[in-house]
């Protein structure tokens, strides 16, 4: 399945890099504001699959680099990493740990295991509906 | 407004058992839609509906400053909303491979393939 | 302990490796482990006579109170020590018996599973433990019987034993649930702790009707003792082990056990009186009337099973005395016996008396240790059997109900047991030379080595009573009784009326036995035309009733159409949830509409109009186009009413759905009408029904608020303790992160479940 329109194209172009932006601007504002990892996951599949859509699946496993099925795999790592700090605290799992990192003028970067643990979610609601959409439209072709 | 919705997801349910219960299993995906949907709504309504004060902290703030709309059914709503769509995935997946193994899409004439 | 019992299962798994290292010593190899666990149960003795019992804790799954606690009294302590005893000499015999057969490590490995799930059940403190390790004797007694699985009868009466007892075991199950109940308590020692009258409660009845139910079936009381003779076509050791001193034993062990929490009822000793007295005599009488000799043994097992049975229902300190004594002396006589058994067939071939004779010039040892076994058997002086069958006739004869039947019963059943002992000592060993198939000559060490220290153990307790009786028996004794008790043991009374009822059971099970060439061919029309109607005649009726009821039932709801199950699941749970809503909380129909504005009705009609048409529209478009707008109905009612996370979400999927829809639904035919009217209306029927009904409940849950909700924590503490302002975030990431987990899982195998399924498909293809 591959569109030959000119405007899905271009408009493909300019919307998927900002999309990109903005699901992953949902991710990390995701602990303060509307958003987080479902559903920054959910406009970057978005993205790609409008991707696909305009240029076919092919292209898209180019510019995804990295197989929808490994994206998946390294988003439940990510998820199951965020447990090692309270694993080595010896505290329960899942306890979440943080850290600030100071950052130049007057703001802190704050990271903690709940942030990579939403990247997890990220990655692995990504991963899954990329796997369906490329293995579903190849499976067509 | 939520005795109102009791009734929108009673309907909801209804339709959804009835495509379900269809022979053609297109149908029954879309009865497993509109079941999902109804669910989600049946968990939303029960919690209470409460309107413009989402569950979201003003910034530098400890605890809301008055009453905002429970977030534990949100949560639970939000990940069933993205399993349902899962589910959905497989299942839509599923049939497309039944039908092209037997033929059909009658759910009777499926009873007798699993030997 | 807890290594104590564990210790079976471990060396259970690496048997298999050992047996490969050390050839045919293995049987001697493998006893060590229980010989050393007799040795290790015989040094808390001493503890146990200064302390009476000791519990042992270890924890098992802490959070339902579940511990493996180990109870170590007298009672656990003699059953402990007869089986790691006996099943020390039962393995070096197996490795002899069983010599060179191709599946001897199986066996072995089934064994001593066997026998740690025994020395567990009799050493378990819990109820759901003791209920645990029943029923893994249970199965693992059907590994065994059936060990010849190549033989169709042997898988057969596997099978029966597996149903009888494991049937037994579930009703079982449902007594110590209920006594548990009862009591508060999982634990035996609380449970025999607590002074609480256990006859007055109101399920006092129910508890000890299934227990008894259990133990019953386990210890092959009429009319459930069908299954054990059929168990005889498991191998030798195997017989000679189960029902000597473990399997069968797990009954009545439990009925010891619980005697002085559930005794005091009269349902409770006038069951076990009636049911023990007519085990007894039925077992004394088709031992005697059976030609095969370990269907001999096997009757004369069940007849010692209800005599144990219905002593514990007399439950005087007398009758539990001789209960201990008969206990100990029946599992000394019965596994040396059942070994000597297994010897004769060894080595002649059949396991016919009538073909043998004479054996005594070609199997001296054997004949000698057959005699001292019988003796006690037919409880002669100076054996322990003797002892302990004095104590029963006193016992009986002081019996405060029913003691003339019961006494009756016991002089029928000895006389008939005489006979027995005669027919298994007497009969293949003196006489004409018999027929046999194979030229018989003395069994090798390793088979006689067992029966000879068991048969002289029981000479020694015999002409020493005191000696068992010191050390164990009497705070044995103790713990059945539920206090402790004063015993003496002596193996001479003097003349009273034990000794005479003994002498004249002798005579005539001696002029039984002479005549009982002449008496066969009647016996055995009587028992043919009996089994007709006999217990098992109904275990093979309710089996086929069994599989008619299911073949019945999987035509009427098994039926392969989907429709149908849907139909039924739905109309059943709507129903008695309906029925629940009805009786419990009444029908509100309120609509208030006071508080809504139009644009929520205008959403509202939305939603209905969308998911009416999606399902009643002929068009797959059509419906996949309403379902769009159902899914953004949902989306605008999440915005509109504080869940912004939902809104979005929810708005995402739907263009995802759509999309994925897309690439699959239409490659499915059009829509067409496949059902009937009826049908249609049918399930128009349900679905309306099953609408109503979530209607109401909604209604209902509105009114009700059973439990303070939780949702107050995370919104107090998503600031403080997560540090997060958009509390749904952070109860998915931090607070219930767990559950999120779980369900990023979920996401996954759905993603690859699909990715196999597409390509299957593929290399399906590249098949021609």
């Amino acid at each position: 399945m591959k569109s030959n329109t000119l405007i899905l194209h271009t408009a493909a172009l300019f919307i998927m890099p900002l999309q990109l932006m903005f699901s992953v601007f949902l991710l990390f504002r995701g602990h303060d504001e509307p958003g987080g990892g479902f559903i920054g996951g959910l406009v970057a599949s978005g993205a790609f699959v409008l991707y696909a859509f305009a240029f076919g699946s092919e292209a898209t496993r180019r510019i995804l680099r990295v197989a929808p099925r490994d994206l998946l795999a390294a988003g439940l790592l990510f998820a199951i990493a965020s447990t090692i700090p309270a694993f080595l605290a010896g505290q329960p799992m899942l306890t979440a740990h943080w850290w600030e990192l100071p950052l130049p003028g007057n703001s802190y970067l704050k990271l903690s295991t709940p942030l990579i643990f939403d990247i997890g979610v990220y990655a692995a609601v990504l991963g899954t509906i990329m796997t369906f959409v490329i293995n579903l439209m190849e499976a067509d072709e | 407004m939520e005795s109102l919705m009791a009734y929108v997801v009673g309907i909801l349910f209804a339709a959804a058992i009835y495509m379900m219960l269809r022979r053609s299993i297109v149908k029954l995906v879309i009865g497993l839609m509109i079941l999902s949907n109804a669910a989600n709504l049946l968990i939303f309504v029960v919690s209470g509906m409460t309107r413009g004060a989402p569950p979201l902290l003003p910034a530098g703030a400890e605890a809301p400053a008055s009453a905002i709309a429970d977030p534990l059914p949100q949560a639970l709503i939000l990940t069933a909303i993205v399993i349902a769509f899962g589910v959905l995935a497989f299942a839509v997946v599923l049939i497309r491979r039944a039908y092209e193994v037997v033929g059909t899409d009658d759910l009777d004439q499926m009873k007798d393939t699993d030997t | 302990m807890l290594l104590a019992v564990l210790s079976g299962f471990l060396l259970a798994i690496v048997a298999p490796a050992l047996h490969r290292v050390t050839g045919r010593y293995i049987g001697w190899t493998l006893a060590i482990l229980p010989a050393s666990l007799t040795a290790y149960f015989a040094s808390l003795i001493p503890e146990v006579q200064t302390n009476g019992s000791l519990v042992l804790e270890y924890a098992w799954i802490p959070g339902l109170g579940i511990n493996l606690n180990f109870l170590v009294d007298g009672l656990s302590l003699v059953f402990a020590l007869m089986i790691s005893g006996i099943g020390t000499f039962i393995l070096i015999y197996a490795g002899a018996y069983l010599a060179g057969h191709k599946y001897l490590a199986r066996f072995f490995v089934i064994m001593l599973s066997f026998m740690a799930s025994m020395l567990g059940l009799v050493l378990s403190d819990n109820l759901i433990s003791i209920f645990v390790f029943w029923e893994l004797t249970s199965i693992t007694s059907y590994m065994l019987i059936g060990f010849n699985h190549e033989d169709m009868e042997a898988r057969k009466c596997a099978l029966q034993g597996l149903f009888v007892t494991a049937g037994g075991g579930l009703v079982l199950m449902a007594g110590l649930i209920l006594l548990s109940i009862m009591t508060g308590s999982y634990s035996l020692a609380e449970i025999l702790a607590s002074d609480s009258a256990l006859h007055e409660h109101a399920f006092y009845t129910a508890a000890v009707l299934c227990i008894l139910a259990g133990t019953f079936t386990k210890s092959a009381q009429v009319p459930f003792h069908f299954w054990l003779p059929n168990a005889m076509a498991a191998p030798t050791p195997v017989s000679a082990f189960l029902h000597s001193a473990t399997m069968v034993k797990a009954g009545v062990y439990l009925m010891a056990r619980l005697n002085p929490a559930l005794g005091e009822g009269d349902l409770w000793s006038q069951t076990l009186m009636l049911f023990g007295a007519a085990t007894m005599f039925t077992g004394a009488y088709l031992a005697f009337s059976s030609t095969g000799i370990k269907k001999v043994l096997a009757y004369s097992t069940i007849m010692a099973l209800g005599t144990l049975t219905m002593l514990i229902g007399v439950g005087t300190e007398l009758a539990l005395t001789a209960f201990i004594c008969f206990l100990v002396a029946h599992s000394l006589y019965k596994g040396a016996l059942f070994m000597l058994a297994g010897a004769l067939d060894h080595e002649t071939g059949t396991k016919d008396i009538t073909r043998m004779g004479g054996l005594r010039k070609a199997m001296p040892v054997t004949a000698t240790i057959a005699c001292l076994a019988a003796l006690s058997l037919a409880g002669l002086p100076p054996l322990f059997g003797f002892v302990a069958k004095e104590l029963m006739f006193e016992s009986l004869l002081d019996s405060p109900l029913w003691s003339a039947g019961l006494t009756t019963a016991a002089v029928a059943a000895s006389v008939l047991i005489v006979g027995v002992a005669g027919l298994v000592a007497i009969k293949p060993f003196f006489g004409q030379v018999g027929n046999t198939p194979k030229t018989p000559h003395e069994a090798p060490f390793g088979m006689l080595v067992g029966p000879a220290v068991l048969s002289l153990t029981a000479l020694v307790f015999g002409l020493a009573p005191f000696l068992p009786e010191g050390a164990l028996l009497r705070s044995a004794v103790g713990s059945v009784y539920g206090a402790p008790v004063e015993t003496y043991l002596a193996l001479w009374h003097g003349v009273n009326v034990p000794l005479i009822l003994s002498i004249g059971s002798l005579v005539l099970g001696l002029s039984l036995l002479a005549g009982w060439k002449r008496l066969q061919p009647s016996i055995y029309a009587i028992n043919t035309s009996a089994a007709r109607f006999g217990p098992e005649a109904g275990y093979f009726r309710f089996m086929e009733g069994i599989t008619i009821v299911a073949a019945w039932q999987t035509r009427v709801l098994q039926n392969g159409v989907l429709g149908l199950y849907l139909l039924l699941l739905v109309a059943v749970t709507f129903g008695l949830t309906g029925y629940t809503l009805l009786t419990h909380h009444g029908i509100n129909l309120t609509l208030d509409l006071s508080y809504s504005h139009f644009y929520e009705w205008g959403i509202a009609l939305l939603l209905v109009v969308a998911a009416v048409f999606a399902s009643a529209t002929h068009s797959r478009l059509g419906s996949v186009a309403s379902m769009g707008v159902l899914g953004f109905g949902v989306a605008l009612t999440f915005i509109l009413f504080s869940a912004p996370d939902l809104g979005i979400t929810q708005l995402l999927v739907e263009t995802l759905t759509v999309i994925l829809l897309v690439l699959v639904l239409f490659k499915l035919p059009e829509f067409v009408n496949l059902s009937s009217p009826f049908e249609r209306y049918r399930d128009l029927a349900v679905a309306a029904f099953a609408g109503i009904v979530m209607t109401l409940l909604i209604l209902a849950a509105l009114d009700v608020q059973y439990f303070e909700s939780i949702s107050s924590y995370y919104i107090e503490n998503s600031a403080p303790l997560a540090y997060g302002r958009n509390i749904v975030n952070v109860i998915l990431v931090d607070f219930r992160a767990l559950d999120t987990l779980g369900e990023i899982f979920v996401l996954s195998l759905a993603a690859l479940g699909v990715l196999s399924m597409i390509k299957l498909k593929a290399e399906d293809q590249h098949k021609p």
